[in-house]
């Protein structure tokens, strides 16, 4: 699990670093408004994200902007995760970061209610995905 | 912990799909459902044509079909004895189809299941029609045998439907309703309340297990052996946070609504526990059943499903929530 989790996370890291590449070799500005955290990690999927939130349960605790029922509301709300700082407000909600953290929630802040939510590599980084491009409308 | 399912609930499994489940039977009393509504699509279907044919002439015919149209035998033939037959028919046929639907040999498999707001009450009979085992919203049965099932009411007027496997049976306050309900393949059938029983009815699904015979051996005997159990003193669990599960149970007052076969907790009015972690949805049919939707529902069942009758416990931290879950998930 720790393995898998960190060669996710790097290969995120490698992926942005080569964002990085690409932007100062087209000698864009690399400090063109704040950082587009949406994961570019390869072979993501959107729509399957949405549907594992639906599917994984997600939705019993938490309200998502694209799902009409259920709205949970033990959970805070999802509607606009993409644009918030932190994840359950004290960590940084970043793509590595928060693709932990919905396979894993009690080994990363612990006392929280949400459990460890069985899932595979693809499908959390399809969630994660699916949640960071959840903005206001 | 338990792997979510992969199809989310019984509810969707009732109503998703092409062709609509309706339209899909799975066993001999859906497939007399489906025959007569064909039967009747086609036969709507020639009127309508004929209908629009004589409109057509009506408008745009010669003279003479048209006197022959508004003349007193076509009134006679078309305006009365053939509607008159065809309903004739159609009544004595369907009723004929539809009586085997509730017929009982006397030899099949008896349960009994009441509607609740919103939620099912599941009891498996023994031949004296003594219940033997108690459980809610899903319902266990062998593929290819007829099991007949008395649906009753505990407050208003619902209705039961499992779309693949049989037809609509209201369940009435102080009546009994026999359905018969059979699958010919081994599977998950989702089903659904058919009569609206307040703000939540929607929400009210329903699961239907069919197993091929090996399996049916194996769920039956695991039950009869807990139902021949209970009473006794319940087992020591080794797993902590399970223990802990079990003794906010009875500290929060989970036990004054809930069942447990076995345990202190004897509560009738909401649906038993006694195997709510081997149930293939939470909350009847709604949602997959894992730690996550455990503690979704216990914490806040009123945003899921809005006017049930457990209250929110939102007091509860997230350990006492997770302990709570890890309880329910045990019991199986």
């Amino acid at each position: 699990m720790g393995t898998e989790c960190d060669s996710i996370f790097a290969r995120g890291m490698r992926s942005s670093l080569r964002v990085v590449v690409c932007a100062a070799t087209c000698g864009l500005a690399a400090c063109d408004g704040p950082p587009d955290r949406t994961p570019r990690l390869d072979e993501a999927d959107l729509a399957r994200g949405l549907r594992l939130v639906s599917e994984k349960g997600c939705v019993a605790c938490h309200t998502f902007p694209d799902v009409a029922w259920p709205r949970g509301a033990l959970g805070p709300s999802l509607v606009s995760f993409g644009g918030q700082g932190l994840i359950a407000g004290r960590l940084p909600n970043q793509p590595g970061v928060l693709m932990q953290f919905v396979r894993n929630a009690p080994a990363m802040a612990p006392g929280t209610s949400m459990p460890a939510m069985p899932m595979s590599d693809q499908e959390a980084r399809d969630v994660t995905a699916y949640l960071l491009q959840l903005r206001s409308r | 912990m338990s792997q979510p399912t992969s199809s989310s609930s019984g509810l969707a499994e009732a109503l998703r799909g092409w062709p609509p489940p309706v339209l899909d039977p799975q066993g001999p009393f859906s497939n007399t459902v489906t025959t007569l509504a064909w039967v009747l699509i086609a036969l709507m279907t020639l009127i309508f044509v004929l209908v629009c044919a004589a409109m057509w002439v009506a408008l745009y015919g010669n003279d003479s079909l048209r006197a022959r149209l508004g003349g007193e035998r076509v009134v006679r033939w078309f305006g009365l004895i053939l509607p008159a037959g065809v309903l004739f028919v159609l009544l004595a046929w369907s009723m004929a189809l539809v009586s085997g639907l509730t017929t009982v040999r006397g030899d099949e498999l008896r349960m009994r299941i009441a509607g609740n707001i919103y939620w099912w009450r599941v009891s498996y009979l023994d031949a004296a029609g003594r219940e033997w085992l108690a459980d809610a919203n899903e319902l266990h049965i062998p593929v290819g045998q007829p099991v007949v099932i008395d649906m009753v009411s505990e407050d208003v007027i619902h209705s039961f439907w499992v779309p693949k496997l049989g037809g609509k049976m209201d369940m009435i306050p102080g009546r009994t309703n026999r359905l018969k309900l059979q699958a010919d393949q081994p599977g998950v059938y989702g089903g659904q309340c058919a009569e609206f029983c307040g703000g939540a009815h929607s929400l009210m699904g329903f699961v239907v297990v069919a197993h091929d015979a090996a399996s049916w051996q194996r769920w039956l005997a695991a039950r009869q052996m807990s139902a021949s159990t209970a009473g006794a003193n319940p087992a020591p669990v080794a797993d902590t946070e399970v223990a802990r599960g079990r003794q906010l149970f009875g500290e929060v007052g989970c036990a004054a609504c809930h069942r447990i076969a076995g345990t202190a907790a004897q509560g009738l009015s909401g649906p038993d526990l006694s195997f709510v972690g081997s149930r293939r949805s939470l909350g009847a049919g709604i949602l997959p059943n894992n730690r996550g939707t455990l503690i979704g529902w216990i914490g806040d069942s009123q945003s899921i499903k809005p006017n049930n009758r457990m209250p929110a416990y939102r007091s509860l931290s997230g350990e006492e929530l997770g302990a709570l879950a890890a309880y329910m998930e045990s019991l199986k």
